[in-house]
């Protein structure tokens, strides 16, 4: 029985393909079998970060209307041998996705993997809903920003309502807390909200704090999962965010600004 | 820190700006979204049956659920016109 995970949001451009790249990626490398689903039938991007964008020849949908095998529509990652990629859709429409069709996919896949991660499309639509019904657990990523943390709150109320889980009374979807493109300076002048802050408000556990980091772009510039930029800050909080998802212990870091000397400070104030 | 920070302007941060509205929005939207579905939908009914007799604007009415361990209330306020 595979474990599925959904990485969901809400809101959209906080980081949730990032975060499905970089987890899935990041599982894989530990040995685990892992496929990553792209649930955003239309606007498809998982295949552009992960670097299979050529690659690509049969998709989620073709899959769900039999028009091809599971086997065909997978691609094997280059880099990590136990990550699959399952792309979404670029033509059909969003109602393609039938809940059925859905848990036909999820279920085979589940015979021969280790964990399914469904990269919810943002918004709270039929996609993101879809994404988020199988879920055991979700990974809720959020920026420290007030829309941000809001439509998170609206998704969190979401996996507790309509989730599979949630409609037939088993235990609920088991949620975690990643707050991405955090600038510690900034948190310290008061200019964004912290990560006790948002814990606070959304009271969910904390699995990671993603530092705002020019790593990302640069990364998904080259259609690399940033977790294997493994020198980066970036790279190690997401690997640092894998290891709690898989039960480990560790401290949590890059949440205090670098110390600046006594003169830059004196001079631009602090 | 503490002694620069004694000549810094002492205004409110636009983080704390930002927790404090969050803490009220995110409480306001949670109350609703416990709410049976119903329940706009019967606050315009009551609605429209009262005015039948008194003129109130809808924001005269207000229709809750509260919920107990066994049972659930039906709150229902409705502020009339002074005459």
């Amino acid at each position: 029985m595979a474990k599925i995970i959904v990485v969901t949001s809400g809101k959209g451009g906080v980081g949730k393909t990032t975060t499905s790249a970089s987890i899935s990626t990041g599982l894989a490398k530990r040995g685990h079998k892992t496929v990553v689903i792209d649930f955003d039938v239309g606007l498809r991007n998982l295949d552009l970060i992960m670097n299979c964008e050529r690659r690509v020849v049969y998709d989620f949908v073709n899959v769900i209307q039999g028009d091809a095998t599971l086997n065909q529509a997978l691609i094997k990652d280059k880099r990590v041998d136990t990550l699959y990629i399952l792309p979404a859709s670029q033509t059909r429409e969003k109602e393609a996705l039938t809940r059925d069709g859905v848990e036909k996919v999820i279920n085979e896949l589940s015979e021969t993997f280790d964990y399914i991660v469904c990269d919810s499309p943002a918004g709270i639509e039929h996609g993101a809903q879809m994404a988020l019904y199988y879920a055991d657990e979700a990974v809720v990523v959020t920026n420290p920003e007030v829309s941000s943390v809001r439509d998170s709150d609206r998704i969190l109320g979401i996996l507790q309502s309509k989730s599979r889980r949630a409609e037939m009374g088993q235990d609920p979807v088991k949620e975690h807390l990643l707050l991405t493109r955090y600038n510690p300076e900034r948190v310290e002048r008061g200019e964004m909200l912290s990560v006790q802050d948002v814990e606070e408000i959304l009271a969910i556990p904390l699995l990671g704090v993603i530092p705002e980091s020019q790593v990302v772009l640069n990364a998904s510039n080259q259609g690399l999962p940033v977790i294997l930029e493994e020198q980066s800050d970036a790279g190690q909080a997401y690997d640092d965010a894998v290891a709690r998802l898989l039960g480990e212990e560790r401290e949590h870091r890059f949440m205090t600004a670098q110390k600046k000397g006594f003169f830059s400070r004196m001079f631009k104030g602090g | 820190m503490s002694f620069l920070d004694y000549f810094r302007s002492k205004k409110t941060s636009s983080a704390s700006v930002a927790k404090e509205r969050l803490q009220i929005i995110v409480a306001h939207e949670r109350g609703q979204r416990e709410q049976p579905d119903y329940l706009p939908q019967l606050q315009q009914e009551l609605l429209e049956v009262i005015r039948k007799y008194v003129q109130i604007s809808d924001d005269m009415i207000q229709v809750d659920v509260d919920r107990n361990d066994d049972c659930s209330v039906l709150e229902l306020n409705v502020t009339l016109p002074e005459k």
